[in-house]
């Protein structure tokens, strides 16, 4: 009897300390998770210039750029997937992984070959267990992206596209990563990135068209300077998007695993408390037995 | 009428604000905007971008490229990221 109650006494211990470490990543996802947003909302005036001025070649120019052509020459396709570096975030990263599996699923069934590029420990993790061929992974940063690593994928990939055929080149460009909607809602979403479709021409009801411009030094210069910075800016924002699903995930499974904790201590509590009083009860019954013996002879 | 100047990187709002002139290093040659410059998008090459401002110093901050759009007396300069050392510059010329 005393020995269960030791057992519950362990537990309640063990399961107080995970409670403060919960505590403590949810805390930690909490306040980063402000910045993280904040980075998005700072990206934006680059990813708005940029969007704006992409639309403004595309209306006045005629566009006949290597980013925004389909490629017939090879059936090689590349998939960016954005995981996270840590777990203790919920479903994050297998949602991402399943999205991910699903999409090569698709591409396989339509006779591609895949060539992987992934961020993060967890999605490398996951195709190296897997055995699966990984032409390019970056780790360490998946919380708080910086630019040059955006630079770095964005320009690793736009140079597979670039690349002949026989030389390991890519026809397409396919992102999975989760978008933030709000702090409860992130959904692992698929974008084909490259090459570029370009919607030229149509302008939002009620908004000013835009206005003619005038190219400086010519419009095919322009675009040759502004696609791939279009195309850095989308993997950016993917990121950092990327990076805000992640906190809020791991957040909100953080505060579960709280609330979890602290049932489970109040369980064991209960138990350790009826463990004492059937001890207390047990030995109060032995002398009285003991008691009566010794009256009796 | 001022012109609006935004000037801004990838994870960055270098600098915001009025301003009554921007000259910027454009592919052929430096280029100067004033109120009521025609829209245009312009290459940058690497040089000094100068933006005066309607009120206080003038601002001028080294670029490694980028371009630059003028669009009704809004100016968007977008440059690449650059360091922390390249940060706008006030006082100087």
């Amino acid at each position: 009897m005393a020995g269960s109650q030791r057992v519950y006494k362990q537990r309640i211990k063990s399961t107080q300390t995970l409670k403060k470490m919960f505590r403590a990543m949810e805390l930690i996802a909490a306040s980063r998770i402000g910045k993280a947003r904040d980075r998005a909302v700072k990206a934006s005036p680059y990813s708005r210039a940029i969007t704006r001025a992409v639309s403004a070649v595309a209306t006045h120019a005629n566009i006949d750029h290597p980013l925004t052509s389909e490629r017939t020459d090879t059936d090689r396709v590349a998939v960016l997937v954005v995981t996270s570096d840590r777990g203790m975030a919920g479903a994050y990263s297998a949602t991402v992984l399943r999205e991910a599996e699903r999409l090569r699923g698709q591409l396989e069934a339509e006779g591609k070959e895949i060539q992987l590029y992934v961020t993060g420990r967890r999605g490398v993790g996951h195709f190296t267990f897997r055995g699966r061929e990984i032409a390019k992974s970056w780790v360490g940063d998946s919380d708080s992206p910086h630019a040059d690593v955006a630079d770095d994928i964005a320009d690793t990939l736009i140079a597979a596209f670039g690349a002949d055929a026989e030389e390991g080149g890519v026809g397409e460009l396919h992102v999975v990563f989760t978008r933030f909607r709000t702090m409860v809602t992130q959904e692992p979403q698929v974008i084909r990135m490259l090459p570029l479709e370009v919607v030229d021409g149509v302008t939002p009801p009620g908004a000013d068209p835009l206005p003619l411009y005038e190219f400086e030094p010519s419009a095919d210069d322009v675009l040759d300077a502004l696609l791939p910075r279009y195309v850095r800016s989308r993997i950016f924002n993917a990121l950092l998007q990327a990076a805000a699903s992640e906190l809020a995930a791991r957040q909100r499974a953080m505060h579960t695993a709280t609330e979890n904790a602290e049932d489970l201590i109040r369980t064991y509590t209960r138990l350790a408390n009826s463990a004492r009083q059937a001890e207390i009860t047990q030995e109060i019954s032995e002398i009285v037995s003991g008691a009566d013996a010794l009256a009796a002879s | 009428m001022p012109l609006k100047v935004e000037m801004v990187s990838a994870d960055h709002t270098w600098w915001t604000g009025e301003a009554l002139s921007v000259s910027a290093p454009a592919a052929d040659g430096s280029m100067g905007v004033l109120t009521g410059h025609q829209p245009v998008l312009a290459v940058l090459r690497p040089g000094i971008v100068r933006i005066r401002p309607s009120s206080g110093e003038p601002v001028s901050m080294e670029v490694d490229g980028g371009f630059l759009s003028v669009d009704e007396n809004e100016v968007t300069i977008v440059v690449d990221p650059t360091t922390e050392q390249d940060r706008p510059a006030t006082g100087e010329n």
